[in-house]
């Protein structure tokens, strides 16, 4: 008994020591993760941030159609990247709608202009409200949305080839 | 800001990029390479290259920076804000937050502050949407409940083991 005791603090010792190698060994996640996945999109309504594009709101997602619903901005270079992968997305005949964060039409339309626009609807969220209510930590990202408007799946940061086939596959099962 | 491991999220790039290049300005070809003036090049160029922009130009939100008219419902809002955390950040609350979305994050919660929402009640709001992650003051759960029950276990396995050295020296 009093022997068996004699180990407890080299045991307890040993099991800190392995608590602290499997943290050093583990990659952080350092990614926000939306606690929305699963749920209904808020309800939102946002004016349209260019002429040309009607804005967004709740309504649009619930037509029956999963869509894509893009979080991004002009002024955000992940963006760039990510444009053609959702030029590619838009000509697969996939719907997208965005979010356009803290930005001015002018600017939206330059970034349009220059990286090619999958978007049928943008919606200006100039204080980050409807991204907040979203639980987006950041742009880009990207929701897709079931034909009833539940979120479905939240993509963080930009869209790369090897990400299409996730997105395709969760829009698939979206219907 | 901390540098994170991930550049594909602009929430999570540092406001200032290592400028994407430093062209030395061009330099008069005259004689022997001019050593001094390809440093001014660099040096100049250190100075005018623009950083990659990671935040957006617009002006803050508009209680984002400015406190409550009430002292009262500014001092309520600060409470939360001190114990929210930034999600772009991750090390900061928003009140000592710069970035663009914390300062949206405080103009939300002044704005709710205001309209009479409760402190609770817009926590709740921001952990149904990011997680216990978002709050400084982390409800009781599973995950949490050994950091309440290791402290008082240790005490009373401190206890017992004081008791036990007593009884020994009473003993002697």
């Amino acid at each position: 008994m009093k022997t068996g005791l004699l180990w407890l603090p080299f045991l307890a010792f040993a099991l800190l020591f392995g608590v602290v190698a499997y943290g050093l060994r583990a990659p952080a996640d350092r990614l926000i993760h939306s606690k929305m996945v699963g749920k209904d999109l808020p309800a939102f309504s946002l004016p349209a941030i260019i002429k040309t594009k009607p804005g967004l709101d709740t309504a649009a997602f619930k037509q029956g159609k999963p869509r894509l619903l893009n979080v991004f901005a002009s002024w955000c270079i992940p963006c760039i990247a990510e444009a053609p992968q959702l030029m590619r997305l838009k000509a697969m005949g996939v719907p997208i709608d965005a979010v356009a964060i803290r930005d001015t039409g002018p600017a939206i339309q330059g970034f349009l202009s220059r990286n090619g626009d999958p978007y049928e609807r943008i919606g200006d969220d100039k204080i980050s409200q409807v991204q907040l209510s979203l639980g987006s930590s950041g742009v880009p990202e990207t929701f897709v949305i079931d034909g009833q408007g539940k979120i479905v799946l939240q993509h963080i940061g930009d869209i790369r080839e090897e990400d299409i086939p996730e997105l395709l596959a969760a829009l698939q099962g979206a219907k | 800001m901390s540098l994170l491991h991930t550049t594909r999220h602009a929430g999570l790039v540092p406001a200032s990029i290592v400028p994407r290049e430093l062209r030395p300005v061009r330099v008069r070809n005259d004689g022997p390479r001019n050593k001094s003036g390809v440093t001014m090049g660099i040096v100049l160029g250190l100075f005018l290259a623009a950083p990659a922009a990671a935040d957006s130009g617009l002006p803050p939100a508009a209680l984002a920076n400015t406190q409550l008219r009430d002292p009262a419902l500014e001092a309520k809002a600060q409470a939360l804000m001190v114990t929210l955390r930034c999600v772009v950040c991750q090390g900061q609350s928003i009140a000592d937050s710069d970035a663009d979305l914390a300062g949206d994050m405080r103009a939300m919660v002044r704005q709710r502050i205001l309209a009479g929402e409760t402190p609770a009640s817009i926590r709740r709001w921001m952990v149904e949407r990011y997680g216990d992650y978002v709050t400084y003051d982390p409800p009781l759960s599973a995950v949490t409940a050994p950091l309440w029950i290791a402290p008082i276990l240790l005490l009373a396995i401190g206890g017992w083991l004081a008791r036990g050295s007593f009884k020994r020296r009473r003993r002697a």
